[in-house]
């Protein structure tokens, strides 16, 4: 099978450029340690809301999803806190986006989604749900406060 | 050369029929940007909700259009390679249950009984009689795959060295890949669905379905691309006054997809619980893997396009671009492939985004989503799909366009609306704001607490893109409504460009035989299926009862168990 040498030079060059997605996939995955959310089985005492604190800086979310909020709706923690995010939904598929810390998680009923993060910035966070989840869908959004105000 | 009228008539109704639901399609197309930007700060317009709106958009452009579509041409290519008719009756049921299964669904959803979107992920609850009509349309979509692989068994066996024609080969190779992946979303609805929904059982793995229509939905976008494939490879090479450049780069494309296009689905789950994060890996670098053939592709187009410009007398790196025939009427199917392909680039590179495991964090399920996919199924999915009804049934009917110039017109109108479109979707995907979510009434209304400013501008472009796109779309409208209004003025016949090849290899057997690819592709999507539904197995919780679109209270099961 003879090959055409510009064709031959592009699919080595197109294999070459795929290597180099590849390489920085991994490479971004152990520098930044990003990674999609965690799969944990299922268990029921995820499905009431809850925040643990379980030390200066280090919290537990239980947050549940529901027709048509997020419990806890609202988040107090000082700055450089790190969440771990527990996440199920009590009836329709539900999304969970907080854009600014590029946390995405769908909220999915009978199933446990989990993810960590880190606030190094004081702020408001918009926690947006962003699957449709009937009429309300559009209504649905919680707020993570970082540092302010501080009672709560 | 020259067909029944039966067949002449199905093709017809196959191909007029979404046409004409396009009117409501690309209707409901526009209202969204017109809600999502604030303009419209209304739960529906006309009597018809916004989700149920989005509903009818997604089915009807992404599943009704395209499953027919893809049937007819599949009719006309094997018709016109073979030349001979498929078996009338088969046609004719898969034709009526295509319909049927389309106008259940449409009644489903016109009455607001089943605004799921397209998705229809449990357990929002739609009618039996959506889930159902889904299914018909599908089934009806099968009937033709079985009648042409006895066709091409039987023509294989008389011409056992010729190479089967690439045209007749991608077509095959799209339906088998479509007859394995709606098994999975045929159990789904069949098994799971439709006695969920009627109330017989108790409850739905949520998990189960969604990763089931995964192994179906990323399939889907292939089974729309591939027909647009065909015609780049087999059509356009010939519409632009060129050749084919490879001929069997076109072949190995293609198997590629067979083996690729399935064992990719869990990329649409990465922010799903229950499947662990190796699996997700995995489905990542395989979508990595059905990027090659994509690749190949635009290689092989763009050096077909260059050969056709200087053979046009074309010169210099750029100077064969110039003289490609972008406006020539009698060659109006030229700008429907260019548009497409012009916003195929940035449908692929926003696609490799979305494939790229942690990368998705950032995009998923955000506005950056229908950015990315309007630029393959609304790019050169779409344009391919009415360029060629338009062509097909001028051809057949023996009609001549009605408005030419604007016919070769339409297509970089479309192309215009669709950048500006997409570029204020992507961008507000990037800044977190959701899809498939009805703006007006909270994010966008700065009377809501909800209120981002952020998100005017992302969404005000969306809409100018709609609002361009929605006059291209009518305009197309006109004209095939307007030619099907012609007296004939020629001798209708069945005819298709043919694209000769510039490097026309010998055949190679590995690449003209389906059976090896078949088990490659059988043994990857276990590799890679098997480990996901395990997961979702291990890690699942209770069953959900089914919920309305209106109430946070499941709906009642009936007493009787």
């Amino acid at each position: 099978m003879k090959m055409d040498k510009i064709e031959k030079r592009i699919i080595i060059s197109s294999l070459s450029l795929m290597g180099l997605f590849v390489f920085s996939l991994l490479y971004a995955k152990s520098k930044y340690n990003s990674d999609v959310p965690e799969c944990i089985p299922f268990d029921k005492a995820y499905t009431e809301p809850k925040i643990n604190q379980l030390d200066e800086k280090t919290y537990q979310v239980f947050s549940v999803a529901s027709m048509w909020q997020f419990q806890p709706s609202e988040i107090y923690i000082p700055v450089g806190s790190e969440v771990d995010f527990y996440l199920t939904s009590k009836d329709v598929v539900h999304g969970f986006n907080i854009s600014d810390k590029n946390i995405n998680m769908m909220a999915v009923y009978g199933a446990i989604n989990k993810t960590s993060v880190k606030f190094d910035k004081p702020g408001v966070y918009d926690i947006v749900c962003h699957e449709y989840c009937g009429v309300g869908h559009q209504n649905m959004r919680a707020q993570v406060i970082v540092n302010y105000p501080r009672s709560k | 050369m020259q067909v029944t009228k039966t067949f002449k008539r199905i093709i017809f109704l196959e191909l007029a029929i979404p046409v004409a639901l396009l009117t409501i399609g690309i209707y409901h197309g526009l209202m969204q940007t017109i809600y999502r930007a604030g303009v419209l700060k209304e739960t529906s317009f006309a009597k018809l909700d916004y989700y149920q709106g989005l509903t009818l958009h997604g089915v009807i452009n992404a599943l009704v259009l395209t499953t027919f579509f893809a049937v007819a041409f599949g009719h006309v290519t094997l018709t016109f390679y073979f030349k001979k008719e498929p078996n009338k009756k088969l046609m004719w049921l898969s034709f009526i249950m295509m319909l049927s299964g389309t106008l259940m669904a449409a009644w489903a959803m016109f009455a607001g009984k089943a605004s799921v979107l397209y998705t229809f992920y449990p357990p929002l609850k739609a009618h039996p009689l959506f889930y159902l009509g889904a299914t018909l349309l599908i089934a009806g979509s099968w009937i033709p795959f079985f009648n042409w692989a006895v066709m091409y068994t039987r023509w294989k066996k008389e011409n056992a060295e010729t190479k089967t024609p690439l045209a007749v080969l991608g077509t095959l190779i799209n339906f088998t890949i479509w007859f394995v992946c709606t098994l999975a979303v045929a159990y789904e609805t069949l098994v799971l669905l439709i006695p969920w929904s009627m109330g017989w059982t108790a409850g739905v793995n949520v998990n189960l379905a969604r990763t089931l229509f995964w192994f179906f939905g990323h399939a889907l976008v292939y089974f729309w691309l591939l027909p647009a494939y065909i015609m780049f490879y087999t059509i356009l090479p010939k519409v632009a006054g060129g050749k084919l450049y490879s001929d069997l780069a076109g072949r190995i494309a293609l198997f590629l997809f067979l083996v690729f296009s399935i064992p990719v689905g869990v990329h649409h789950q990465y922010s799903d619980p229950t499947i662990q994060q190796g699996v997700k890996f995995f489905h990542g670098l395989l979508t990595y893997g059905v990027s090659i053939p994509s690749f190949i592709t635009a290689f092989t187009i763009a050096a077909s396009l260059e050969y056709a410009g200087r053979k046009r007398g074309g010169k210099g790196w750029f100077g064969w671009m110039k003289k490609l025939p972008f406006f020539d009427e009698n060659r109006f199917l030229f700008a429907y492939f260019i548009g497409g392909l012009i916003l195929f680039i940035f449908g692929g590179v926003t696609g490799i985004v979305n494939a790229s495991y942690s990368l998705n964090n950032v995009v998923h399920n955000t506005a950056w989503l229908p950015g990315h996919f309007h630029m393959t199924v609304a790019g050169p999915v779409f344009l391919s799909i009415v360029g060629m009804s338009l062509y097909l049934y001028s051809k057949m009917s023996g009609k001549r366009i009605f408005m030419p110039k604007l016919t070769t017109i339409i297509p970089y109108l479309w192309v215009i609306g669709m950048l500006i479109f997409s570029f204020g979707m992507s961008w507000g995907g990037l800044r977190g704001e959701p899809r498939r979510t009805n703006l007006g009434i909270t994010y966008l209304n700065p009377d809501s607490e909800l209120f981002r400013a952020d998100w005017v501008p992302t969404t005000t472009m969306a809409m100018l893109g709609g609002i361009i796109m929605f006059i291209a779309g009518m305009f197309f409208i006109l004209v095939f409504f307007g030619t099907m209004l012609r007296k004939r003025s020629a001798e209708p016949v069945l005819t298709i460009p043919v694209s000769e090849a510039y490097h026309d290899e010998k055949r190679v057997p590995l690449f003209d035989r389906f059976k090896p690819w078949i088990v490659a592709m059988v043994i990857i999507i276990l590799i890679s299926y098997v480990p996901a539904l395990m997961n979702v197995n291990e890690n699942s919780g209770p069953n959900a009862p089914r919920f309305d679109i209106d109430n946070p209270t499941p709906i009642e099961q009936p007493a009787a168990k």
